[in-house]
Parts: structure tokens; sequence; C-alpha cells
């Protein structure tokens, strides 16, 4: 393989010029004559001085100025917060049983009431939090790299292997979520929540891989592409490099809901008994536990034992797509209209 | 003579289609020298741009397909380089300015960047800082105010003339010894177009780099351009210095191109529109491509698809015509402003 790099390349060490090849006089301007471009001293001298904002800037501000979105993040920290701070956050023990109040309504003591073995709901809704955020989170990140990097191949190269990628994909959408779950727990026996969580990316890559494949699809017949392909890039880096980032907004939309999505199939799961294996209390596992008590002792609806985890749930979905949504728009360097 | 830095020679480019096999490039052959600017001009679908695009491997194969020919650049043949070796090739040895600067730049990357990985592809040793001094220099070079803050900021925070100057930019960042314009004013604004060629001219004299011009525009020929060729459906039809061709064309084609456009002196008969259309690529009449539309067409012209000949001696005039002489002695509608 010959060299075909100059012996005096641009980036020369030991020469300072812009094209060493040329020999310029120090301090003579280069220009055609009688040229009209227009230098920067023109333009500095007549006032007109830009101020850089980075995407950052414009995405920030996109985001705080959207409020749900505002109203989604603040919800989630609460939340999450309560989850990732449940030692300190609950005032009990979550295994901790008080025969002496047992099936109790919410009171001072136990704001969200206490189970059948008289647990403090409050604290095992707030155990349960966590769980279901450690799934949230780990389904999406783990399916989303996962969908990124096969939508990635199939939507870049296409041809065969775009075909073999997505017939794949629609196999594994092909199979019915619960009937499998259910006979892959059925086997395996119930788990602890990272056994559920890689059964779920099982399934939720192919979303991810869908999206990102139609979007590689497009984004590589752009004349961006083309451009930096012509100026030498190579396949990993016009994939990694160049047409990744314009993938980014839907990419966080769909991981953002993927959080959502996976508590919620997790809360299912866990309510049929499929789920997490008790006594690691999870939002759905509580669901579950109130079914068997439906009674207080004096014949009352023992309603906070299914209102509180169940309320938390569509509290933790609801924020986890108001955040997506929100940021979908302020990802958009393309989207220069500002929400009021 | 010097030794051509690049040279094309027979070069064939098809696509397969539905209806059939289109014959973008019809056996091409040319030189370029170093330091030259070289005119290409032709309606669209001409195969301008098909027979630039071959060069660095970047048509689209399938449906394209490169059928014959050698393009020999600095002693190896493009054409037939892995892609390995014709990656280091692009954007380093050759590099291309694209026609439209609102797409041909990525949104959400900034400038600066974007001009820095020209370089860290090629160079992925280099320093960041070198690498930003090089881009912001190269942005001032170009005519870019304020490159420092420029540098920073999104394409889409640049204007259609700013973006262009920033493809330059980009084009020339690894001093290139060949540099390949497509249609590189015709997204832009007439007053941009005037700004933008001079950037170009200016990026010419500094990296002294050869130069192909892709254009339908005869102006900027005339103003940019040492030679021309006139492609027409996949052939070259004419080729010589502009001056030549403007002073005398010797193809019932550029004849044909001259009277359609306006002169901006004197008064202005009725403008002379070629008649007809251009011949479907996929089904090419046979003989001259040009003779349904050619006033000189005769007999042997529906039979012979005449070559390119040298015409008269010397100046390196050539016309694809069976009946150049004739038109000798004809005075182009510019001769008087060549001369």
């Amino acid at each position: 393989m010959t060299e075909i790099r100059p012996s005096q390349g641009p980036m020369a060490p030991g020469d300072d010029s812009l094209f060493p090849t040329t020999q310029a006089i120090e301090g003579e301007v280069i220009a055609p004559e009688g040229s009209v471009v227009p230098t920067v001293d023109d333009t500095q001298a007549a006032g007109l001085e830009l101020k850089a904002r980075s995407q950052w800037s414009y995405a920030r501000m996109r985001f705080f100025r959207h409020r749900l979105a505002l109203v989604g993040l603040v919800g989630l920290v609460i939340i999450f917060g309560a989850g990732i701070f449940a030692g300190v956050v609950s005032p009990y023990s979550y295994a901790a049983i008080d025969l002496e109040h047992i099936l109790q309504g919410p009171t001072h003591a136990h704001w969200f009431g206490t189970d059948a073995l008289g647990r403090d709901q409050f604290t095992r809704v707030v155990w349960g939090i966590r769980t279901s955020m450690e799934v949230g989170v780990f389904v999406a990140f783990l399916s989303t790299f996962v969908g990124l990097i096969i939508g990635a191949v199939a939507g870049y190269y296409g041809g065969w292997l775009d075909n073999l990628l997505m017939r794949i994909t629609d196999l594994v959408l092909t199979l019915p979520l619960l009937a499998v779950l259910l006979t892959a727990t059925a086997l395996l026996g119930q788990g602890n929540q990272w056994r559920v969580s890689l059964i779920l990316v099982f399934f939720f890559w192919t979303g991810i891989a869908r999206v990102v494949r139609g979007i590689f699809l497009s984004l590589r017949e752009k004349e961006y592409v083309e451009a930096a392909k012509a100026s030498g890039a190579g396949d990993a880096r016009l994939m990694f490099r160049h047409i990744l980032p314009n993938t980014l907004g839907p990419i966080v939309v769909n991981a953002t809901l993927a959080v959502g999505t996976a508590i919620l199939v997790e809360a299912a799961l866990s309510f049929l008994n499929f789920g997490i294996k008790p006594p690691t209390p999870s939002l759905g596992v509580l669901v579950n536990d109130a079914q068997q008590s439906p009674q207080t002792p004096t014949g009352g609806t023992t309603w906070w034992l299914t209102i509180f985890p169940g309320l938390t749930i569509v509290a933790i979905v609801l924020c986890v797509n108001f955040l997506g949504d929100g940021l979908r728009d302020a990802l958009d360097p393309t989207q220069r209209r500002m929400r009021a | 003579m010097p030794e051509p830095l690049l040279s094309i020679d027979n070069l064939v480019v098809e696509f397969k289609t539905e209806d059939g096999i289109v014959h973008a490039v019809d056996g091409v052959s040319y030189e370029l020298y170093p330091g030259e600017t070289l005119g290409i001009v032709g309606e669209s679908g001409s195969g301008k741009s098909v027979s630039t695009l071959a060069l660095l491997g970047l048509i689209p194969q399938p449906p394209g397909r490169i059928v014959s020919g050698t393009a020999m650049f600095k002693g190896r043949d493009l054409l037939k380089l892995k892609k390995r070796e014709l990656r280091r090739v692009r954007g380093n040895e050759v590099a291309m300015i694209f026609q439209d600067p609102m797409t041909s730049l990525n949104p959400v990357l900034t400038v600066g960047f974007q001009l820095g990985e020209a370089i860290k592809t090629h160079f992925p040793d280099e320093k960041d800082q070198a690498v930003k001094k090089r881009v912001v220099d190269l942005l001032k070079l170009v005519g870019v105010p304020n490159a420092e803050t420029r540098y920073d900021q999104y394409p889409h925070e640049f204007s259609g003339g700013m973006r262009q100057r920033a493809m330059i930019a980009m084009a020339i960042t690894n001093s290139p010894s060949l540099l390949i314009a497509d249609e590189p004013t015709t997204a832009l604004d007439v007053t941009i177009q005037a700004q933008v060629l001079e950037v170009m001219k200016r990026v010419q004299h500094e990296t002294e780099a050869a130069t192909v011009l892709i254009t339908h525009d005869l102006g900027i020929v005339a103003e940019m351009c040492d030679r021309v060729l006139v492609m027409y459906a996949g052939h070259i039809v004419e080729s010589g210095t502009v001056e030549t061709i403007f002073r005398a064309p010797r193809h019932p084609y550029t004849i044909g191109l001259m009277n359609s456009l306006p002169k901006l002196t004197g008064d202005e008969e009725w403008l002379e529109p070629i008649t007809g259309a251009p011949p479907s690529l996929i089904d090419l009449p046979p003989g001259c491509p040009f003779h349904p539309r050619c006033f000189l067409a005769r007999e042997k012209c529906h039979v012979e698809n005449p070559p390119l000949a040298p015409v008269d001696a010397g100046v390196g005039h050539r016309s694809a015509c069976h009946f150049s002489e004739e038109l000798a002695g004809r005075k182009s509608k510019f001769s008087e402003a060549v001369a």
C-alpha cells in the first residue's frame, strides 16, 4: 500500500502557516485582485458581535419552558428520591411485623396504613418504588443499548444484514409477552428483580431497534452523511459520530417511555405472582398482597393497600411520560419554536 | 506539458433501474493538470456530477456500476482502490464541495466540530488545540466573521453563504491537491454566489489545488475556469480552453447553449433555446446523441457517433461533431465579450 499523505501534510509539525506549500511572504495578504471577501476585521468593526449559544443551553431553555415536563421531572425526583433513600425515608423496616396493628387504615403512626401482618404500608411502598425503579431503569438502559446497536447496524448497512436483523426482531415481537414470561417464571421459579429485568430486556429492545433502524435508513441518505463520507469518514464514524446524534431525541424519548412500561409490566407480572419473589416489595407485589386481604377484621375495605401502591405506579408512569415528551421537544435542535 | 494530476480514460458508469439501464456516463476521458481549473458544463442529467462522484466511489452500488475506465491520480487508479484506501484519499488528497450547503452540514454537530472531524479523520493523533486553531484559521480564510465564536455554533445559526464558506473550509482542511466542486453556488443567491466564487478563487490560490468545477452556469465557467468540458447525454461533446470555447465553439450543442443565454449588452433579440428535450439515457438515439436536436444533422449523424476529435491545430480544442469544420469561423454570441 502506497502512502498518499503528502510529505508536507497540512499538519506537518514545525510549520504554522495554513498551507505550507504556498510560498507566502510573511504578512502579505494572499487574495486575488479585487477580492471582496469580507474579512474578520470588517464585521467586527461594524459591531456585529454574535453570542454563541450551545446546543445544551438551547435545550435547557426549551425544557424549562415545558411545564408538563417540569412537573414530570419534579414528580420523578420526589418519587425516585424516596426510593433511592428508602432506608432513610421509611420510618420502619419493610419486614417489621406489628401484630397489634393489623390492617389499620391510615393513621398518624402509619401514614398509608398497615397490611395483614401489621407491616407499615408507607415503608413498603417506598421500598417497592426502589425495586420498581431498579427494574425500570435497568430495562430501559440495557434494552436501549441493545436496540440501538442492532437498529443502527441494520439501518446503516441495509441489505441482507438488515433483513436478517429485522426478521429476528419480528420474531421476538411475535412472541406473546405474557405467555413467555409466565412460562419462564414457571420454569425458573420467581426470581429477584434483576432476573425479571433481564427477561424484560429480551422483549423491550425490539421497539428501540425498529425506531433506530428507521431513522438510520432515512439519515444515511442525507447529504451531510455523504459529505462526511466524501471527507473520508469510515462506517463506524459515520454511524456513531454523524448519524447517532441525530437520533438522540427519539432514543431518549423511547428510553424514558420504556422506564414507564417496564415498571408497568413488572407490576403486572408481580401482581400475577409471576414476577418478583416476596418478601422483596415491589409495587406490583404490594397490589397483589392487597388482594389477599380484601377486608379488615371488622368488615371494612382495605382500600389503602391497593390505592397507595396503585397511585404510585400511575404517578411514576405519568411523570416518566411527561418527562419524555419534554425531552423530545428540548433535544430536537432543528426545532426553533419555543413553547410559551 | 507537465504530468497530468488526474487522467480519466474511457469512464463508463451505468445505473440499473426498473425501466432499463441508464447510461449516465458513456466513455468519458479527460486530463486535469496541477493547479488548473477545469469546468464541466451541461444540462441536468448529462453525467457531469456522476463522472466525478465515481472517482471517489460515492456512487451507490447497486444500482450504480462503474463498467469500465481508469482514473489515474498520482500514479494510482482511483477506480481500483480498496474501500479503506479510498477513504484515505477522500477529504485528504481529493476533497469535495457539495451543491447544497443547507443540507450538507450535520444539524446536530457544531460547525467547528465538523471541520475538526475532517482533520481528525485523517490525522487522529493531532492535538485538539492544534486542530481547533487550524479550524479557526480556515474559517477566517474563507471569510467567516467572528471565527472563534462561529466555531461553537450550529449550522442552523449560519446563513446559506456562511455555510457554503464553511463547506469550502472543510474541503480544504487537509490541503487537497484536487478539489471537486459540484455546483457550489447553485443553491445560493446571486450576490452570495459572487462572494463564494471569490472565496473559491482565494482558496485555490492558497492551496494551489487543481479544481474540477461542475456547473450549468456558463458565466461561472467564464469567470473561474481555465479549460472547459461540455457534456451531453453522458458524452463529452466539446473541450478546450475557456477562451476558445467562448470565442469559437465548434459543436452545435455548445453553440445552442450559448444562444440560449441572454446577453447583457446591446439589444437582445429573441433567445434561441435548443429545440427538443435531452434524450432518454436508457434509450440513446443511434449515432450522435445530439442529432435529433441538431441544426446540422444529416444522414451520417443518424448512424455514426462522432469521436471527440481535435479541431484546427494546437490549443487542445476538441469537438465531437462530424461537421465541426463547417462551424469554423462562425462567431459565438460571446466572441466580442471574450476578445
